[in-house]
């Protein structure tokens, strides 16, 4: 009877292998908790407002009467799209970091490891889980967006493009958080070390940064030289913020990485763009962390020496 | 996947296979000791009791059994799959009640029913019959559009057992399922495991109160500090005892001289002395006894009380484990 159904279950029936059982499960349960419904609108609520308080701000400063400014709405676009990177950075640790502990603490995990679930289905699934509800907050943030173009100056490419990145950004610190909940028994610490680790890699890059330019400061001093290459701006591609900006402003990225000659020209076309480089670094970083989730979720049984 | 199913099964499957079979299963966590070599085995059928104080090491066993801890050294085989080597295997043939457990709370005993099943791959139209039949089979038909966190423990302890039902598996690992269950939610505990026999079920189930589950298991094993100090069949266990009994002794005064003085009687095994008196594990009968207390009086002890306790499965369980020295 058995083998009868797992022979029909291998008959290549898409929706079941796409829609597994945890993340059918996962997607009802999490839509069915009030706090799900508290974040979406706590997060709308917070960037609208931003959003209003940057239209406030930039039709304040910008005295002339003209509604149609281009550089004003790009201003505001800028604006945004930060407020959205921060919200998004505030909300992925803390929709992730307790996936796996959440399921210790409450004693259902052992249930699920038991199952024929495997591993990786059950890491994914929690995965795509979460990004599924991201990604419908950030989605409805669109509208809000949609003042933007009202006012111009942006193209849709670079919508496009800032939206991508959200979407990596999502992907990046869900794995972080997913890692953290599998390694770590209990939630709180695992969001702690969640936001640790989040917060280092925004300020704290910057600061080796500058650690960097500093140690190696006096060369540029003398340098009467053209723009010269150098591996110091590399250190930027770790940054999201620098990673979001160089998607704002694409002439940015040949300033950092001609580091010496801030203010000039760059004198070429960066070879690739640092966010290019941004996602390489963090999509080896966001695998190996789901990598080492699903070795880690289950314990190891083999015994090498047998 | 199906194909490597069917032929490892092939293969290793001979006809006496064992549903359980553990050799010098040990487990340190540090340099605790959990488990001391344990040595286990259990043919098909068979509904095996695991009797043990708190922290003798039930739940380790069981949770080894499990896949979800891997042994410090020793093997422990399920229906011939060893645990470490083909846990997947292991899992399609076990049904695992932990101790403690969690429900999703905001499930309807149905949806908890149906995520499990999928997860165990069995196909929506074989579940939509299938878990109307084990929710009956628990006695929860009627609870079927509840959500779970309105259930009663007793309740839940029966969802979770209609969970591990859900694959049909050979053997079922219940880890102290009637513990914090009220005497009827224990009764009812017991009829559905009596059901689960009758249907062929291995089952290994553990408690620390043995009388629990005398009357519904074919073979015991007690196990404390970690070892198994005694394993056989029920009737076995209480034959070899029942010519005891044990006597409980009250003296005015004098009690350790007298603890010594017993020891030197005949019939006597055994001398434990605590503040409530001293117990006498006795292998003599009524004619000996009588003669014990002249003697104890003739000797010039003060008694206050001598009487005879009962001997029952506790009263064994708790000479064996109260000695810690194996009997078998
Ligand atoms: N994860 C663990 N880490 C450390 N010690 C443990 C762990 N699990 C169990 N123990 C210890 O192992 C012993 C056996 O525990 P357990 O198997 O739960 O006993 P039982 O189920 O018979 O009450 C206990 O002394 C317990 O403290
Ligand atoms: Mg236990």
């Amino acid at each position: 009877m058995r083998n009868e159904g797992l022979a029909g279950r291998g008959s290549g029936n898409w929706r079941s292998r796409l829609i597994n059982p945890v993340l059918d499960k996962e997607f009802r349960l999490r839509m069915r908790t009030a706090r799900s419904m508290w974040t979406m609108f706590a997060y709308l609520f917070a960037i609208g407002l931003m959003a209003l308080c940057a239209i406030y701000l930039t039709q304040e400063l910008g005295s002339s009467s003209a509604s149609f400014n281009p550089e004003r709405s790009r201003i505001l676009f800028y604006f945004l799209s930060f407020a959205q990177l921060g919200l998004i950075t505030f909300m992925a640790p803390g929709l992730t970091a307790g996936v796996i502990s959440g399921e210790r603490e409450k004693q259902t995990l052992n249930l699920l490891l038991t199952t024929q679930q495997s591993s990786t289905t059950i890491i994914l699934s929690k995965l795509v889980s979460s990004l599924g509800f991201m990604v419908l907050i950030v989605v409805s943030t669109i509208p809000v967006y949609s003042m933007v173009f009202l006012y111009g100056g942006i193209s849709p490419s670079q919508l496009f493009q800032v939206f991508i990145y959200y979407f990596f950004m999502m992907i990046m610190l869900g794995s972080l958080g997913i890692l953290f909940s599998t390694l770590f028994k209990r939630t709180m610490i695992s969001v702690i070390v969640t936001y640790g680790v989040t917060l280092f890699i925004y300020v704290g890059t910057l600061l080796i940064f500058y650690v960097a330019l500093s140690v190696t400061g006096n060369a540029a001093n003398n340098a009467v030289n053209p723009a010269v290459y150098n591996w110091i701006g590399h250190i930027l591609a770790w940054n999201p913020g620098v990673a979001l900006y160089t998607i704002l402003d694409p002439s940015a990225a040949g300033q950092i990485y001609e580091i010496y000659n801030r203010g000039q020209q760059a004198s070429q076309k960066p070879v690739f763009q640092l966010w290019h480089e941004f996602m390489i670094i963090y999509a080896l970083i966001s695998a190996g962390a789901l990598w080492l989730s699903i070795v880690k979720l289950r314990p190891r049984l083999k015994r090498r020496n047998k | 996947m199906t194909h490597t199913t069917t032929e490892m099964e092939q293969v290793i499957e001979p006809a006496e296979t064992p549903m359980i079979e553990i050799r010098g299963l040990t487990k340190s966590f540090g340099t605790f000791q959990a488990l001391k070599s344990i040595d286990l085995t259990i043919a098909k059928g068979t509904v095996f009791g695991f009797v043990g104080p708190n922290g003798a090491g039930k739940s380790t066993t069981m949770s080894i059994l499990a896949t979800l801890m891997a042994p410090s050294s020793g093997y422990a085989k399920v229906d011939g799959f060893d645990v470490t080597e083909y846990p997947a295997e292991v899992r399609k043939r076990i049904g695992y009640m932990p101790d403690f457990f969690g429900v999703y709370d905001q499930f309807k005993t149905l949806e908890y029913m149906h995520f499990y099943g999928a997860s165990y791959g069995i196909p929506k139209q074989e579940r939509e019959q299938l878990i109307p039949q084990l929710l009956e089979l628990v006695n929860l038909s009627d609870k079927k559009e509840a959500y779970v966190d309105t259930l009663s423990r007793g309740m839940k302890q029966r969802l979770c057992l209609a969970r591990c039902l859900v694959h049909d598996p050979d053997l079922l690992i219940l880890d102290e399922p009637a513990s914090g269950l009220d005497p009827r939610a224990r009764i009812e505990m017991r009829e559905i495991l009596r059901e689960l026999k009758a249907m062929g079920k291995t089952i290994i189930i553990s408690s620390h109160i043995l009388p629990e589950l005398a009357e519904m298991v074919d073979e015991i094993g007690v196990i404390e500090h970690g070892q198994m100090i005694a394993k056989g069949n029920v009737a076995d266990i209480q034959n070899r005892m029942r010519v005891k009994r044990i006597l409980s002794i009250r003296l005015i005064d004098r009690a350790e001289e007298a603890e010594h003085w017993l020891r030197e009687q005949p019939f006597v095994n055994r001398v434990l002395r605590d503040e409530r008196g001293i117990h006498v594990h006795y292998s003599g009968h009524d004619e000996e006894q009588a003669n014990l207390l002249q003697q104890m009086i003739g000797a010039g002890y003060k008694l206050i009380s001598f009487s005879e306790g009962q001997t029952n499965l506790e009263d064994i369980f708790l000479e064996i484990t109260k000695g810690g020295e194996a009997i078998s």
